[in-house]
């Protein structure tokens, strides 16, 4: 039950196929042809470059490290998140409202799962460590992203709807209730349709490499339950976080709508 | 006859306990000049494009604001509702704003918009079941409620908005053309149930009209807004 190495040939006949995709849609016309072949290429370079980090980070194995690698992790996720607003919030809550959010959460459910449940010694152990928080982070990512995207657009298109309701004397947070809902809705059905379909109609991508690896099937699929859990937990502790945190923003303490706090992104 | 004046004292007495604070805050009234109580007192009122202005409505008192589009007639009303930032002192039967939430605010200051919003799909679901005495006066039967906003027309729209506003019970009302969309039946019966509730609860009103007619007909002080300032007009 060992790995069987990839060599540089492998890799290259798998590129082969990529190349042929970008020459038959260049042939069509479609236009796609440079940037598939721009993000294959920074695919090779990052995960190269996360692959020369991570085996550095195991030799070396101390919690500074650790620590300094979860937040550029955190940061960079932070700013995936902003480049997905249609409208941000101005100031330091563009970045803010969904970096804080995603801290909470991703690194709390990482933590937890770390210190109580897997319990690898150290804790902070960056075998566990890193791929854990590192899916942690990339679904809570795209569950605050697709969240506060809804909230902050629901809340531009109806705003005559929230002042009317401002108007009869509702509050805030009932005036904007009916949005906050769909926002997480929005923000959870990614992660929800994952735990539905599970299984079924696709194979989730870190049993398969378990599974890959030598793994027995059933420890890979008790660690993907484990994970799934954990994400579940995660993104939607952070979107709801997030919505709470954004959709506060878009009011002042005289309850007023306040849509100049959004600029177009 | 003893008995009765007793009676006539208890209930006052009662009265007096279980009438809302939040409804009738101590009348420790502002007074205008003319030593006239003010029910809502506007001083020195700004936004970036309206003001500063000063304005002061009586109780039961119905003024009327003209002037052209444009001229801030809407940025005034919200600005009284406090739906746009604005500073500036308002006070209501003495007390002074910020005493409510924003929420609180807007429901002793209800504002009818020219373009009411409705969200749900039937009109019963904007409105509070019970009161149904607006609703016949304005002529709609038992089953409007029953009716989907979709189907209204504008005037339906807006005569239900007007009943709307009202379920809150206001002390002022903050008027943006409520008749605009009305044949003259039913601008004279929107009228008079505005007049009747002025007159039952004492509140006052602050009525934007462009219509000269109408004008006439309700009378009252008449302010004229012209680039986001407030004058009185002569009679």
């Amino acid at each position: 039950m060992s790995v069987i190495a990839l060599s540089p040939v492998d890799l290259t006949l798998a590129a082969l196929l990529v190349i042929a995709l970008a020459v038959l849609t260049s042939r069509v016309g479609m236009g796609l042809s440079k940037s598939l072949l721009v993000s294959a290429t920074r695919t090779v370079v990052q995960l190269l470059l996360i692959g020369l980090v991570l085996k550095t980070l195991f030799e070396h194995a101390a919690l500074h490290w650790v620590a300094i690698m979860a937040l550029v992790m955190l940061l960079v996720a932070g700013r995936e998140v902003v480049a997905r607003q249609g409208r941000r919030f101005t100031g330091w809550r563009a970045y803010g409202i969904g970096t804080l959010a995603m801290f909470v959460s991703a690194f709390t459910a990482t933590v937890f799962a770390l210190t109580v449940i897997i319990g690898p010694a150290p804790w902070w152990e960056p075998q566990y460590a890193i791929p854990l928080l590192g899916m942690m982070l990339g679904n809570t990512m795209t569950g605050i992203a697709l969240g506060l995207d809804r909230l902050t657009q629901s809340a531009w298109q109806q705003r005559r709807v929230i002042e009317g309701r401002l108007i009869l004397g509702q509050t805030w947070a009932e005036a904007i209730q009916d949005i906050r809902r769909d926002a997480a809705r929005s923000g959870l059905m990614p992660i929800i349709n994952a735990m539905a379909a599970a299984g079924i109609v696709s194979l989730p991508g870190m049993m398969t490499g378990q599974i890959l690896a030598g793994t027995p099937p059933m420890e890979a699929v008790k660690y993907q339950i484990l994970v799934m859990f954990l994400i579940t937990a995660g993104t939607g502790f952070g979107t709801l976080g997030a919505i709470w945190l954004g959709s506060r923003r878009l009011f002042d303490e005289r309850e007023r709508l306040r849509l100049d706090r959004l600029k177009a992104g | 006859m003893g008995a009765s004046i007793l009676e006539t004292a208890f209930t006052t007495l009662i009265m007096n306990r279980f009438r809302s604070p939040d409804r009738h805050p101590a009348p420790a009234l502002a007074e205008d000049s003319q030593n006239m109580p003010l029910l809502l007192q506007i001083q020195q009122l700004r936004t970036p494009r309206i003001g500063p202005l000063d304005l002061g409505l009586g109780a039961g008192e119905l003024a009327q604001v003209a002037g052209p589009s444009g001229a801030g007639k809407s940025l005034l009303l919200r600005a009284i509702a406090d739906l746009d930032r604005n500073e500036g002192l308002i006070r209501l039967e003495g007390q002074p704003r910020q005493a409510w939430t924003g929420a609180g605010w807007r429901r002793q200051v209800g504002y009818l918009p020219a373009d009411p919003a409705w969200w749900a799909d039937t009109v019963g679901e904007h409105l509070r079941t019970g009161d149904e005495r607006w609703l016949e006066t304005l002529g709609f039967g038992k089953d409007v409620r029953d009716w989907t906003v979709d189907r209204l027309s504008s005037g339906e729209r807006q005569r239900l908005a007007l009943v709307r506003v009202l379920q809150n019970r206001p002390r002022a009302l903050l008027l943006d053309e409520p008749t605009a969309n009305l044949d003259p039946d039913n601008t004279r019966i929107m009228e008079g149930l505005i007049r009747d509730y002025l007159r039952e609860s004492n509140a006052a009103a602050l009525w934007v009209s462009h219509d000269a007619d109408q004008r006439k007909r309700l009378g009252g002080r008449l302010f004229l807004m012209e680039n986001g300032r407030l004058t009185e007009s002569n009679p």
